[in-house]
């Protein structure tokens, strides 16, 4: 019972963890475009000069960093849970995504942008309830 | 408007691309059942002689490329979620790429996300 208990609050903090540092990480990572400005490339020196504002913004390091913390949290995870409990939670990152582009980018999310945020994430939930391997595998 | 959806269009097809290469890769390579660190080093070796390993990593920085560049031009609130349609273009993938048996429940949940992704569309400002 103790194990349990131990295994779902394990579960709870590293999915919490995704849910927090992905969308984070993406709001960083818009900020920091958003800072270098509207990206057109027409020639290569373009896409260097591009490539070198990325490299020098430390939002985008910030935003690469959250989104690294993601991806260990994610491997982590799935290390003892299963991939079909783990997918339906990462759906609220849509959610979420849209709460740091509001409250922190001040971006204005219309009505129907959030209806359709709350549909994708109920997609994404019944599509992580079906079984999650189909193929011939023992 | 036009370099806004091909940037979108190659968050897409390039992320879905990429990770269904890695899906191969890791077929190939077998599951792993050893999570000790000397054991995900040799996993990781393993899927780096795996040529599929390769394009799925191209795609995918790709993919991050194309996310700096549409995030550049749109808000984070509409880029995500929009891109949660490579879960219908992953479950295409999967079942025609990797042979996938994709249920009826999977492809409602699939239709769900496109109903979402076309209203943030539509709730553009």
């Amino acid at each position: 019972m103790k194990s349990s208990t131990g295994l779902y609050s394990k579960t709870f903090l590293l999915i919490l963890l995704m849910v927090t540092f992905g969308p984070l990480g993406n709001a960083l990572l818009s900020k920091g475009m958003k800072h270098i400005g509207t990206v057109t490339i027409r020639t290569f020196p373009d896409l260097l000069h591009i490539l070198h504002q990325v490299f020098i913004s430390g939002v985008i390091w910030l935003g690469m960093l959250s989104l690294m913390m993601f991806f260990v949290s994610y491997m982590l995870v799935l290390s003892w849970a299963d991939y079909s409990y783990v997918q339906p939670a990462s759906a609220f990152a849509y959610g979420v995504v849209a709460l740091w582009g509001h409250f922190l980018l001040h971006e204005t999310v219309t009505p129907t942008r959030w209806l359709g945020v709350l549909i994708i994430c109920v997609g994404v939930f019944v599509v992580g309830y079906t079984h999650p391997r189909t193929t011939g595998h023992k | 408007m036009l370099w806004e959806i091909l940037l979108l269009l190659m968050i897409v097809i390039a992320g879905t691309g990429g990770e269904l290469c890695i899906s191969r890769t890791m077929k190939t390579v077998g599951e792993v059942r050893d999570f000790s660190p000397i054991n995900l080093f040799r996993v990781i070796v393993r899927a780096m002689h795996v040529g599929w390993m390769w394009i799925g990593l191209l795609l995918s920085i790709v993919a991050f490329l194309a996310l700096l560049g549409a995030l550049s031009i749109e808000n984070v609130s509409f880029v995500v979620p929009v891109t949660a349609i490579s879960y219908a273009a992953g479950t295409l993938g999967g079942k025609i790429f990797l042979g996938e048996r994709v249920s009826l429940q999977r492809w409602a949940g699939v239709a769900l996300v496109c109903i979402g992704v076309t209203l943030v569309f539509l709730g553009r400002k």
